[in-house]
């Protein structure tokens, strides 16, 4: 079928609207709920939300697997405490997407049928210890780097979340930088295991900023409307600039040998990003895809009896109330 | 036994009851049925490793050898370990887990409110916090078992088995080991006897909400518990627990 051109179908009063709109989000307004939008600018909001909320859960996995191996009770705490926030996130950005007419209900089944997106990143299997501390730094790193942008969100409900969410996530990042730092001081074999989980999750985590400028279909529309305030190129610049230094400071190495400082323009340059692993992972075949949807899926599945008992218990309660009542 | 060994045994008791618990409960983490519970109990394995940490940061101190909470929950031995069976046991189904969570917390507040009344200071400190931690604990799976309980016919079948599977590990909760007996004498910790029956009375009341039913009696118990015996499923947990820990000896984390 046919895309329908919404643009040319669109009818005197709503192209009024459009405008009206987009002047709005143009001058930095925000857009609330009950605010009329234009029905691409939903979608594209579901989508980035939804992406956003399913990330948060499915990045419990790859940090859950640590928690019963953590190596003294301060690192245990720490991490129960930050897969518990995320899981928190997950719940806050599914009810934030929900103010765009869609349910929790509805987002999950997307994902658990393959047919909604998560970040990447979480397709990478966790190794060893140091891969906790290197997520903590680089991963909720360069999700600060996109947040920061995001709380300035066009979109109400979303650059609200992402404002207190970035406050969790700057001590997420915190903690993982400290372990990276403790390790890269201990025994030798310590500095090994932090050198390699480095070697590791570097690429992919430039990765996460999506792809290039020159290729990223969605990134000019959001921009118009004010839910992206830079492109992916930019953010992606950000975070190498901002990280460099911090690998530096504790004697860890970038596994890139083209990195080089710019005098002129102040930045890092880097190598080339291996865009065919790029959409090889995004496209479902990377190392722990598989793996990671059919965790989501048995823990749906084997809850099911434990939904549908407190479902039935809340209805017996409520016929009781009803029937105590009248 | 002299008093201080005798606190030292049953502090490393506490501590190991919630440590291995809190262990149990953060296996479900990104796992659980929905996402709320995702929240609840790993909100929960935190509160027990933050208590366990107090215990045996106590136990460590008063032992006197130089040893801290880390060394005593990475480097003791199963045969060390002074926790109750209950607590060691697989996580299960949803149903097992709330179920055992329920009788422990029960088991848990009790004993810690007793505690907050020790005649030692820095056990009552500890004990008057965690009770209050323990009180929302005990809620939230007294909740889920009158929900199990009373919802489908399908959850009040697994909370059934559930109860009747965990109840069989209640009875060590009340053979007091030889370090309580010295303890209850001076006023440091309570009498196990008169905890079993205000313990019973609150259990009983919730199974009578859930529809779920309980057997009148205790369960006959192995003497061995928390003297050094154990299921065999303590010593693979702890395998994992302290692996990475044991691989580094001497590391700082």
């Amino acid at each position: 079928m046919p895309q329908k051109n919404t643009e040319s179908a669109l009818s005197p009063e709503d192209a009024a609207r459009l405008e009206a709109f987009e002047a709005h989000v143009g001058k930095g307004g925000y857009v609330e709920p009950k605010d009329w939008m234009p029905e691409r600018y939903r979608k594209q909001l579901i989508r980035m939300m939804s992406q956003h909320a399913h990330s948060e859960v499915v990045g419990m996995l790859p940090e859950g697997n640590w928690i019963t191996r953590a190596p003294s009770l301060r690192r245990k705490m720490v991490l129960l405490a930050k897969v518990q926030d995320e899981a928190g996130h997950g719940l806050y950005i599914y009810c934030g997407t929900e103010t765009l007419g869609v349910d929790r209900e509805e987002l999950v089944e997307a994902l658990l049928a393959g047919k909604a997106k998560y970040s990447s990143i979480f397709n990478y299997p966790t190794l060893t210890w140091a891969d906790i501390g290197a997520i903590g730094w680089l991963v909720d790193g360069a999700a600060i780097v996109n947040q920061t942008m995001l709380a300035k969100a066009s979109y109400g409900p979303y650059a609200r979340a992402m404002i207190r969410i970035c406050k969790e996530e700057n001590f997420h990042k915190r903690q993982g930088y400290e372990i990276m730092a403790t390790l890269s001081k201990g025994t030798p074999a310590q500095k090994a295991m932090a050198q390699d989980a480095l070697d590791r999750w570097w690429w992919p985590s430039l990765m996460m900023f999506g792809p290039s400028d020159t290729n990223s279909p969605n990134s000019a529309e959001l921009i118009k409307w004010g839910v992206k305030k830079k492109t992916n190129d930019e953010l992606r610049q950000r975070f190498v600039d901002l990280t460099v230094p911090q690998a530096e400071a504790i004697g860890l190495t970038l596994p890139d040998p083209d990195l080089r400082y710019d005098e002129e323009t102040k930045h890092w340059n880097f190598g080339e990003i291996d865009w065919d692993e790029f959409w090889t992972v995004v496209k479902g075949n990377g190392p722990c895809n598989k793996e990671r949807l059919e965790a989501r899926r048995r823990a749906h599945d084997d809850g099911a009896w434990v939904r549908a008992a407190a479902e039935a218990y809340a209805a017996k309660r409520n016929g009781h109330n009803r029937a105590t009542a009248a | 036994m002299d008093s201080n060994a005798a606190l030292v045994d049953f502090l490393l008791g506490l501590g190991d009851d919630r440590l291995v618990l809190g262990h149990r409960l953060s296996e479900w983490c990104g796992h659980a049925p929905i996402l709320e519970e995702d929240i609840a109990l790993t909100n929960i394995a935190l509160d027990l490793i933050g208590q366990a940490t107090l215990f045996l940061g106590l136990a460590g101190d008063i032992e006197g050898k130089g040893r801290d909470a880390d060394a005593l929950a990475y480097f003791r031995s199963d045969r060390e370990f002074r926790n109750h069976p209950l607590v060691e046991l697989p996580k299960g189904d949803f149903a097992f887990t709330i179920v055992r969570q329920f009788l422990f917390d029960a088991f848990g507040y009790h004993l810690l409110q007793a505690l907050a009344e020790s005649a030692h200071e820095g056990l009552s400190g500890i004990a008057g916090k965690s009770a209050k931690e323990t009180a929302y604990h005990l809620r939230h799976s007294a909740e889920w078992v009158v929900r199990l309980g009373d919802g489908t016919e399908e959850s009040h079948v697994r909370a059934q088995s559930a109860l009747d599977e965990a109840w069989r590990w209640t009875g060590a909760l009340f053979v007091p080991t030889p370090a309580e007996a010295v303890l209850a004498e001076s006023g440091v910790a309570p009498d196990l006897v008169g905890l079993e029956s205000v313990w019973r009375s609150s259990v009983d009341e919730v199974i009578r909400n859930s529809t779920l039913e309980l057997p009148e009696a205790l369960p006959p118990t192995g003497k061995g518990y928390r003297r050094g015996d154990h299921t065999e499923h303590l010593g693979t947990l702890l395998a994992e627990m302290q692996s990475l820990a044991r691989a580094h000896p001497g590391a700082t984390w």
